[in-house]
């Protein structure tokens, strides 16, 4: 109850009371799935061809699994949406970015990793699937820095 | 047949390393790009204008070695000598200088808490982070002609070599010889002006495996205390000193703003 | 607890706007313990919006997966001078927060 009551008030404060009816819905069965494949299926994708024109911009390696920067875009046409998914993470599903008209599909977000894992992107284009994926090694740093 | 097999293991382990430290080069370039060392930066700024203390001012009259208040560049210029405090001081030393002098506060109070964490920031660290970002595009450039600003400089060259502790270790022991490293992290040997270089411009920093911004005293801090020896104490003479000798040596780089580290 | 700060940037590229926004959150995974050994409870930007002049162009879902203090970079089709461009999240608990720019 406190939490429900505590989101209105948060919602109507900053006035996001009626743009939250109109957002996605966050995937809740998506989100809790423990591998890959049940995050896809939660998600409605069925398996995605490999395409060469999604593009990850990520390093081979990673100094910290705490911090992973990618990038990552599509060459596709009519690109919708990307979904990041992280093999070995606990919960893989790590995000679903939907692109109206005036996006490019393109992104830069920073990620976790628990350890070294293929990170997985799906392309949503006119109604079908497409993937790439890139190894990311995840080191234990050294002290300092 | 062994000499063979030995020669091709060092090849390859060299161009194993070389490209891994070209794809570790290219993920810390990749994390800089989306650091949130900006935001220390923003509550930096509103720590810098709040009044505290018994004489309740905030800290905008202090000088940080280019007049009263006078912020851009005044990060790339220390650690200087100051001849009201009379000795040389580093950004912290300056600050700390200025919340006991102008604010009238109590040494104890305002170091009660100089090192933060992920969740709550000290004021120390995001102050560091606010007055190294009006800094940004300016050329590293700390006191080196005063007497006692070379007489800081020597002290930290003896002190980079002088080995103590439980474990009688020195800088040099593992920042002393090229190619070191532990783990992955490649150790600097920071008496090398290219080194010292890169170092110097690093500072302080957001560090991704702790979510928090780093500065320089940590810095110190935390190699004595890897070093096994007691801990020193904040803004120290020994402390100013090494941080002197390492950005003397690094000095003439042009400094990009707060950094990102591991 | 209050939302911590947004820093957003916009600027003009070849043909695209260029969008890079940090944010303040501790993107808690529920997996951490705490000093007193107590696990911190999930706390994490759920969802991300971002609007141009108003109308809604990127609709994120995200998990506590992405980095503590998120910062994400998106490209907007064309974009001018004084385009109102707004970022929005909100997290699991009922907290949000949102900040607004215009472009360089």
């Amino acid at each position: 109850m406190n939490r429900i009551r505590r989101a209105l008030v948060a919602a109507l404060a900053i006035g996001l009371v009626r743009p939250l009816a109109a957002l996605a819905a966050w995937n809740k069965e998506a989100f809790g799935a423990k591998t890959a494949a049940d995050a896809l299926k939660n998600l409605g994708v069925p398996n995605a061809a490999p395409s060469g024109d999604l593009h990850i911009e990520a390093p081979q390696i990673a100094e910290n699994g705490a911090v992973v920067p990618i990038e990552i875009s599509s060459n596709i046409p009519g690109t919708t949406a990307l979904i990041v998914v992280i093999e070995k993470n606990p919960f893989p599903l790590t995000a679903r970015f939907d692109f109206k008209e005036g996006a490019l599909p393109f992104v830069k977000v920073n990620v976790k990793m628990g350890e070294t894992s293929d990170v997985r992107v799906i392309g949503e284009a006119g109604g079908k699937h497409f993937s790439a994926s890139k190894e990311i090694k995840v080191t234990i740093g050294g002290c300092g820095g | 047949m062994r000499t063979a097999v030995l020669a091709a293991t060092l090849v390859a382990a060299t161009a194993y390393g070389q490209d891994a430290a070209k794809e570790i080069q290219r993920y810390r370039e990749m994390v800089a790009e989306g650091s949130p060392a900006e935001l220390f930066e923003l509550e930096g700024e509103t720590l810098w204008k709040k009044p505290q203390g018994p004489k309740n001012v905030s800290l905008e009259q202090c000088d940080l070695g280019k007049g009263p208040g006078v912020l851009k560049g005044a990060y790339a210029g220390l650690p200087r000598y100051f001849k009201d405090a009379d000795r040389v001081m580093d950004l912290e030393t300056r600050l700390l200088y200025c919340m006991t002098t102008l604010q009238g506060r109590t040494r104890e109070e305002a170091t009660k808490r100089v090192f933060g964490n992920a969740d709550h920031p000290s004021e120390m660290e995001s102050l560091s982070a606010y007055i190294a970002g009006q800094s940004r595009g300016m050329k590293m450039a700390p006191g080196v002609s005063h007497r006692k600003e070379k007489q800081s400089i020597e002290l930290g060259s003896a002190l980079y070599f002088h080995r103590v502790g439980a474990w009688d270790f020195s800088c040099a022991t593992c920042h002393g010889d090229e190619g070191k490293r532990i783990r992955m992290q490649e150790l600097p040997v920071l008496y090398k002006p290219e080194a010292a270089r890169a170092v110097a411009t690093s500072w302080p920093a957001y560090r991704v495996s702790t979510s928090s911004l780093v500065t320089l005293q940590w810095r110190m801090n935390d190699c004595f205390r890897q070093m096994r020896t007691p801990e020193p104490n904040f803004g120290s003479e020994t402390t100013v000193a090494l941080i002197h000798f390492i950005t003397a040596t690094g000095a003439g780089a042009t400094y990009a703003g707060p950094g990102t580290k591991r | 607890m209050a939302a911590g700060p947004m820093k957003m940037r916009a600027t003009l590229g070849q043909g695209f706007t260029d969008v890079r926004v940090l944010m303040n959150h501790p993107m808690e995974t529920g997996q951490r313990k705490d000093a007193d050994g107590k696990l911190v409870p999930m706390h994490f930007i759920q969802n991300l919006t971002v609007k141009v002049n108003g109308r809604l162009v990127v609709d994120a879902q995200i998990s506590q997966a992405v980095s503590r203090n998120p910062v994400f970079s998106f490209r907007l089709k064309g974009g001018a001078k004084g385009d109102k461009i707004e970022v929005a999240w909100v997290d699991n608990q009922g907290e949000s927060n949102s900040t607004e720019i215009a472009v360089a």
